[in-house]
């Protein structure tokens, strides 16, 4: 390792020397907003369901005792016959699904994630102004594989408690010691001309459920 | 109220009747009109070409001649952002210049505080905001009030009118390919407004376009927003 | 290098209108829907100027936030590797990929990775990198080289694109759909058939990062397709290759980049997927991170204090964008993987000017200012042009000794009122045997394409003299 100490100093030392003249930089400013968006929970929730489906997320509302049924009948609609399960997910959310549950432990291997047709999970928090859900790995939402291979994501938000307004309120709730994936959309590219188009190589369908009144 | 004309180099040796299409604007706005005559160039191409050492002589030269005089108008965006923007750069004294300098339609709008300035000017016209006046500026919309307060002058909107017409001072010899590309492109935008006149404010980017148009024999003529301005019923531009 | 200056590949691109109007198309598109995210808003300059200050303070105190990140990333259970230049980066990352024993990886667009050519060194060294991202794996399948910094394939058009999927994926891997068309969503089918074998087979992945936080140890790559998320997620061994300029001092930075990075680039609220993740967890993702830090002549532009602005860039290519130079000649006429306003003044930095290329860079543009203008970190890319303008004549290259003597001559006469209006009245005298078009440098590449102004009768200050006496 004597190469890489060596560089390590030849190129500390470069930064230095670059910027022993330097003056010192303005003070940062933080006088943008926190949010855009009017502190009303409905307010906020209307604008990630409206931000979600702009990016072409399929976005459904429920209460906690129609939350089975509509998984169920999200999963059945797309066709989808095994459902991939991260540890911690509640029974109650599957209860009414007749597709094969293919749990995650022990792992399951990128081939046989492939050949699963969709994962069901909850998620850490979501961002109303950028229609954005992330997940950090905890109970009921897996590792970042699970939600990754399948080709459909069906993400269940709990509102009003998961829903922030924008990405400075949803820093703060996150712990950067997690794996964190932040999902807006189904998977996109505008590589052809930059034309946006859905459906690359992650999941080509969001199903986003907004659970309300638990 | 006694303005000094710093008219540029390029006014001066070019297109002289925008220098006296300024004058005879002003004059008749009230305002009276010196001609420092130790002016030259303030020293724009030379420092945009990577030349501040060779700058240096000009700054001092225009920052002396403007000496005493509380309101410099120059019929020229870039000529007033080189003084306003990069003088500063070269010491006290030149930044001393920057808060006089005013381009012709600030100092129209914001000093005189005139839209209609009288004018008379019968044709169809479309405008190009010239970089320098737009985005070192902010021009705005100074120049389109000026414009559509002229009588008998009809405005059309120019597509794409934010984008640069190639010219950029050597930048159109270094570069003469894409500086060309660009300045076919403004006149294709400018032809499909159906105009007579392509009016700009600063008379370098209409050197360019206007040696365009005539290489092309294009029916579009380039000209100043001074000379459109000056025009009037009594003694029109023709 | 051997590579044309700018203005001479720029003279072929303008020629090819098939490359024109591929050009013009994509860069009107996303102008106009940046300006409708940025609209959005309403605090866009507020969180620009925090941006540009943020990085201000990180590249003033680049060493201690350097040292903060490494300590961070080794104790969440990354490994740390520096690496002073191209040569050094490809050796590390060699024999990393080496003690794997694996023979191929898959690589997350990165622009780092291009700058240093580690494909073409990890193929000398028998190891094959695949492309995962779109318009990078159109490249790598046609041969090419990238002309944009977001989308490496801007150049080519869908119909294009169809014909180098049809003819070459096959040679590369599972082949393209039989009766494959050019509508962007097949091409994108074909892409995703094309690669997922590798994703699930590769053991080593290979990434940049858009940013990395000194604080917290944290690598962020913002991506849209997801295959940035099977490269960082499912191979077993993860290498990131990144410029020390990407370190941010804090996690809360980012509420700052989150925000303007996918609106400048691909004009939306937020890129569908960003991956951030902190040295190695147990049971998910790769269970060995390496992070190699790469300097290969940023602390040269560090070390110039009107150059160093270039340093805050985030690679949003909201300058390319809306460049009417870069629109007009291409990415490839820059001869670097950075093209555009940004690559006009990184490349001479990063690379120095003694090359024809490089020391043409900083005249690729007219100074317009549009660049400027939509930059999220607020660098004066004209102000940095025209002080690398400065050192290219000072280095007195080719052309440039007869051009500074042409300077000075004029501005002698500048500086003598007198001299000047007797030359003018000459010029005037003359004007009737003046002609069209001149030969001679300068002169005649103005006059290939515009007539010579008509010089007036007299100067304006005769005028004065003789209407205001």
């Amino acid at each position: 390792m004597t190469d890489a100490v060596s560089a390590r100093e030849r190129i500390l030392a470069r930064v230095r020397a670059a910027v022993a003249n330097a003056p010192e930089a303005a003070a940062v400013a933080r006088d943008y907003r926190t949010s855009h968006t009017a502190d009303d929970p409905a307010a906020v929730l209307g604008l990630l369901h409206e931000n979600l489906a702009d990016y072409r997320a399929h976005v459904h509302r429920t209460a906690p005792d129609g939350l089975a049924a509509l998984v169920a009948e999200r999963l059945a609609e797309r066709g989808a016959r095994s459902v991939a399960v991260p540890p911690g997910l509640p029974d109650a959310w599957l209860a009414a699904t007749d597709a094969v549950r293919r749990p995650d432990e022990p792992r399951l291997s990128p081939y046989a994630l492939d050949g699963i047709d969709a994962v069901v999970t909850g998620c850490a928090l979501a961002i109303a102004e950028t229609g954005t859900i992330v997940l950090d790995g905890g109970p009921g939402q897996g590792r970042r594989a699970l939600t990754l291979v399948p080709d459909l994501h069906v993400c269940v938000v709990l509102a009003p408690e998961q829903v922030v307004a924008s990405v400075p309120l949803a820093l703060p709730r996150l712990d950067p010691g997690r794996p964190l994936t932040w999902i807006s959309g189904p998977s996109a590219t505008s590589d052809i001309e930059l034309d946006r188009v859905e459906g690359v190589h992650g999941p080509r369908t969001l199903e986003v459920i907004l659970v309300t009144g638990g | 109220m006694r303005v000094a004309l710093f008219v540029t180099c390029v006014n001066d040796a070019v297109f002289p009747a925008t220098g006296v299409a300024t004058v005879r604007l002003l004059e008749r706005l009230g305002v009276e009109v010196d001609f420092p005559a130790a002016q030259t160039c303030c020293g724009q191409p030379q420092f945009n070409t990577g030349y501040r050492e060779e700058t240096g002589p000009l700054v001092r030269r225009t920052v002396r001649a403007f000496e005493g005089y509380e309101h410099v108008v120059v019929p020229s965006g870039s000529c007033a952002a080189m003084v306003r923007h990069h003088y500063p750069s070269f010491g006290a004294e030149a930044a001393g210049l920057g808060p006089r300098v005013y381009e012709l339609t600030e100092f129209l709008v914001d000093v005189l505080g005139v839209t209609d300035v009288g004018a008379y000017f019968p044709h169809k016209v479309t405008y190009h905001p010239s970089c320098h006046g737009l985005r070192l500026l902010g021009l705005g919309e100074r120049p389109r009030r000026l414009l559509e307060a002229v009588k008998g002058l009809e405005l059309v909107e120019l597509p794409g009118a934010e984008e640069c017409c190639g010219f950029g001072g050597t930048f159109a010899v270094k570069n003469p390919d894409v500086s060309a590309a660009m300045g076919a492109d403004k006149i294709t935008n400018a032809l499909s407004t159906g105009a007579e006149v392509l009016c700009g404010a600063d008379n370098s980017c209409l050197l360019h376009l206007g040696g365009m148009l005539r290489r092309r024999e294009d029916p579009l003529r380039a000209l100043h927003l001074a000379e459109i301005l000056a025009s009037t019923e009594e003694e029109p531009w023709r | 290098m051997g590579m044309p200056s700018f203005p001479e590949a720029a003279r072929e691109a303008v020629g090819d209108t098939t490359l024109r109007a591929n050009l013009r198309h994509a860069t009107h598109t996303i102008r106009d829907k940046r300006a409708r995210a940025v609209a959005e808003l309403d605090d866009w300059a507020a969180l620009r100027e925090a941006g540009k200050r943020i990085k201000d303070d990180t590249l003033r105190h680049l060493d201690t936030y350097l040292v903060r990140l490494e300590a961070a990333v080794t104790a969440a259970g990354g490994t740390v590797h520096w690496a002073a230049d191209a040569a050094e980066a490809n050796r590390i990352v060699t024999a990393l990929v080496r003690a794997t024993g694996e023979t191929e990886v898959v690589k997350v667009k990165s622009m780092a990775t291009q700058e240093i050519g580690l494909n073409e060194h990890l193929e000398a060294e028998g190891i094959a990198a695949y492309e995962t991202d779109l318009a990078e794996l159109i490249v790598q399948l046609g041969e090419d080289r990238p002309s944009h910094i977001l989308v490496p394939a801007i150049h080519r058009n869908r119909a294009e694109i169809r014909d180098i999927f049809a003819e070459k994926m096959g040679s590369w891997g599972r082949p393209a759909p039989d009766g494959l068309s050019d509508t962007p969503a097949e091409l994108a089918e074909a892409a995703r058939l094309h690669l997922r074998e590798k994703f699930l087979r590769a053991k080593v992945g290979i990434s940049g990062a858009n940013f990395m936080v000194a604080e917290t140890g944290t690598l962020v790559v913002v991506e849209s397709e997801g295959n940035g998320r099977m490269c960082l997620t499912l191979p077993e061994t993860l290498i990131s290759v990144v410029g020390i300029e990407k370190v941010v001092p804090s996690w809360r930075d980012l509420e700052v980049f989150l925000q303007t990075l996918p609106r400048s680039s691909t004009a939306e609220r937020m890129n569908p997927y960003t991956s951030m993740w902190t040295g190695t967890t147990d049971e998910d993702g790769p269970s060995a991170f390496h992070l190699v830090l790469l300097d290969n002549g940023r602390t040269d532009a560090l070390a110039d204090e009107v150059g160093r602005q270039a340093l805050r860039c985030i690679r949003c290519s909201a300058c390319l964008n809306v460049c009417p130079v870069y629109e007009r000649a291409g990415g490839h006429a820059y001869g670097s993987v950075y093209p555009g306003p940004i690559g006009a003044i990184l490349t001479p930095q990063l690379r120095g000017t003694s090359s024809e290329i490089d020391a043409s860079l900083p005249y690729a543009s007219s100074l317009c200012g549009a660049c400027y203008e939509v930059c999220p970190v607020a660098i004066d890319i004209p102000e940095v042009l025209v002080h690398l303008r400065e050192r290219v004549a000072e280095e007195g290259g080719k052309g440039h000794r007869l051009e500074k003597a042409a300077i000075k001559a004029a501005s002698w006469v500048l500086d003598r009122p007198n001299t000047l209006a007797a030359v003018e009245r000459l010029a005037s005298a003359t004007r009737k045997v003046h002609p069209k078009r001149l030969p001679g440098p300068g002169a005649r590449q103005w006059s290939d394409h515009r007539d010579l102004p008509e010089l007036p009768a007299e100067p304006f200050r005769d005028w004065w003299r003789k209407n205001r006496p």
